[in-house]
């Protein structure tokens, strides 16, 4: 038998369905890949015994025929999400050893459809980051390296255990979040396929809040067509959030395939920054011809504030992370510093449980919030956020169906390489993809090719409004054309 | 705009995070960092644009005026630090 743990999502599910193995067997085969991946700290927590016992349900099930899409298929869960009875940190000491009574409505979605835990993955502490440096479980490695070198790279962040897991073959597929980039950047960074789909289309229920208005669940995957699986079962309307939409989720997989001949799409001026290395210029346009030749037309296009994207991101996420964030007071759950009055308690609990990043952003969407500097800031930044909506808006209304982009402006780095000096080095990361959340729009990355040192570069594309399945259409296309990437196993 | 070392320690107050005197610098100085980041926004032109409230087109959505949930104080209060029955405890406020 094949290593289980190297098939595709969609192939494990044609051999379970065939009973070529069980349900325990993929499950197992992931556990002991884990195990001997612990350097990669992808895992904060495993649930062996959970997974196993979920694997033996599912099997059970398959059994009878009555199983659900993702019978017995094996994920990682990042911890961002609350897990009924397994401790949910947000990678973040301020939880401490919280543990949820209840379960995020996303994955208690995926258990409805038959999927197994294998355990926690570790993320930037809140999603606050891009290199998930800034966990209080320690960084995450990337599997993948230079060519010839030995440094351990960041996998990106914040979803850095997801992407690792899912790259290194510990899981078949994750669950993931995005606030400004935290599924598509660590997804280029690693290889695998990473979707935002739109704001409201997955249920905010349950995950841990960063930034409301921002915040989004989608998986990372191996291949489009796995990313399309479980976002499908991952989406869905949920009256426990009221900014959740309620409109049909359709059957994504159908896309996977689909002709894109005669789709407009729109290839963004404003994207190609200066300096930007030569690499991931060659890639976007070899992107685009791969598009071209399955027949689809290419069209310039300006979305003029793009550039004020990422600093009006760094006003709204804050400012809204202050006020999400207010709720780790040391009273009801959590740690819990000790002092002589309530507000020292306050003070004391917080400045001990936060990071340094969390508490730099806390601090900075206090100040953006308070009185006297809310207009000059705040409330300029979502006036910028409705022009840079608009330039979307205007694009898709002259026809345009989708827009190509580099997924980054760069391939993985060293960990303690950016950052160190001044925080904005680090936040540029995510330039290409955080105009997407601002605009609530779907996003998808797929590996599309290598840089010179060997290491993974992605592309970026930018759908309509719950229009995710011509993301997978296009996806599809390019993965089809650029293959498939696997990194070399040094762990 | 930029903040000075009493900017800071009053910003931290405001949210709740105890800031040593020897923090203040190297806080001021990221701080001063990411606005000074930030500040090409002033250069937008804003005019009659009307800030977002609301990423997606859709009318406020409100929950009906019924109790549907409930009887969970043994949840509630399950991962508290300091808990007395169903009450959480700090310390003394009222004098």
């Amino acid at each position: 038998m094949t290593d289980l743990t190297s098939l595709t999502l969609a192939e494990a599910r044609k051999g379970l369905a065939a009973k070529t193995f069980t349900s325990r067997e993929l499950t197992d085969a992931h556990l002991s890949a884990i195990e001997a991946a612990r350097v990669l700290n992808a895992f904060v927590m495993e649930t062996p015994d959970q997974a196993r016992a979920m694997a033996r349900e599912a099997d059970g099930k398959l059994a009878k025929g009555d199983a659900g899409p993702l019978a017995g298929i094996p994920l990682g869960i990042k911890d961002l999400f609350a897990t009924k009875g397994v401790r949910t940190t947000a990678c973040s000491k301020i939880l401490g050893n919280f543990v949820p009574t209840y379960e995020s409505t996303v994955t208690s979605q995926l258990w409805r459809d038959g999927a197994v835990m294998l355990g926690k993955l570790n993320n930037d502490e809140f999603a606050m980051g891009s290199a998930n440096e800034t966990s209080c479980f320690g960084p995450v490695g990337n599997p993948w390296r230079r060519d010839g070198s030995n440094t351990t790279l960041v996998p990106g962040g914040s979803s850095g255990g997801s992407a690792s897991a899912v790259a290194a073959l510990l899981c078949m597929g994750a669950t993931a979040t995005d606030t400004g980039g935290s599924i598509r950047q660590p997804a280029a960074f690693t290889a695998t396929v990473g979707i935002k789909p739109t704001y409201g289309r997955c249920s905010r229920w349950g995950i841990v809040a960063f930034a409301s208005s921002l915040d989004q669940a989608g998986p990372i995957a191996r291949t489009t067509r796995d990313a399309a699986m479980l976002l499908r079962s991952m989406a869905g309307y949920d009256p426990k959030d009221t900014t959740s939409v309620d409109v049909p989720v359709p059957d994504y997989e159908a896309a996977i395939g689909k002709s894109v001949r005669g789709l407009r799409i729109g290839i963004p001026r404003e994207y190609r920054l200066d300096g930007m290395p030569a690499e991931i210029e060659k890639l976007w346009s070899e992107g685009a011809s791969w598009l071209k030749a399955a027949g689809a037309e290419l069209v310039e296009v300006s979305l003029p504030h793009t550039k004020y994207a990422l600093p009006a991101y760094y006003i709204v996420a804050p400012a809204e992370a202050s006020s999400n964030l207010a709720r780790y007071d040391g009273v009801r759950y959590g740690l819990r510093e000790q002092a002589k009055n309530i507000t020292e308690l306050y003070e004391n609990t917080r400045a001990e449980g936060f990071g340094a990043e969390v508490r730099r952003r806390i601090m900075i969407g206090t100040y953006v919030l308070s009185a006297g500097y809310y207009d000059a800031y705040y409330l300029r930044a979502q006036k910028v956020r409705t022009l840079i909506k608009k330039d979307f808006e205007d694009c898709f209304a002259k026809g345009v169906h989708a827009i190509l982009t580099p997924a980054t402006p760069s391939a993985a780095f060293g960990i303690g390489e950016k950052g160190g000096a001044d925080p904005v080095e680090m936040y540029l990361n995510d330039i290409f993809t955080v105009t997407v959340n601002m605009a609530g729009l779907p996003g998808i990355a797929v590996p599309a090719g290598k840089d010179a040192q060997g290491l993974p570069l992605g592309l970026q594309l930018i759908g309509r409004p719950f229009d995710e399945e011509t993301l997978f259409s296009l996806g599809e296309v390019i993965e089809q054309a650029a293959g498939r990437f696997t990194p070399a196993r040094w762990w | 705009m930029s903040v000075d070392a009493a900017t800071v320690r009053r910003i931290a107050h405001l949210a709740r995070i105890a800031v040593s005197e020897g923090e203040v610098p190297h806080l001021q100085g990221e701080l001063n960092a990411m606005l000074a980041f930030v500040e090409q926004l002033s250069e937008v032109d804003v005019e009659g644009v009307e800030p977002m409230t609301s990423v997606t087109p859709m009318q406020m959505k409100k929950r009906l005026d019924v109790v549907n949930d409930g009887g969970i104080a043994d949840d509630i209060v399950a991962n508290a630090p300091a808990t007395e029955g169903h009450f959480f405890l700090v310390p003394k406020v009222v004098e």
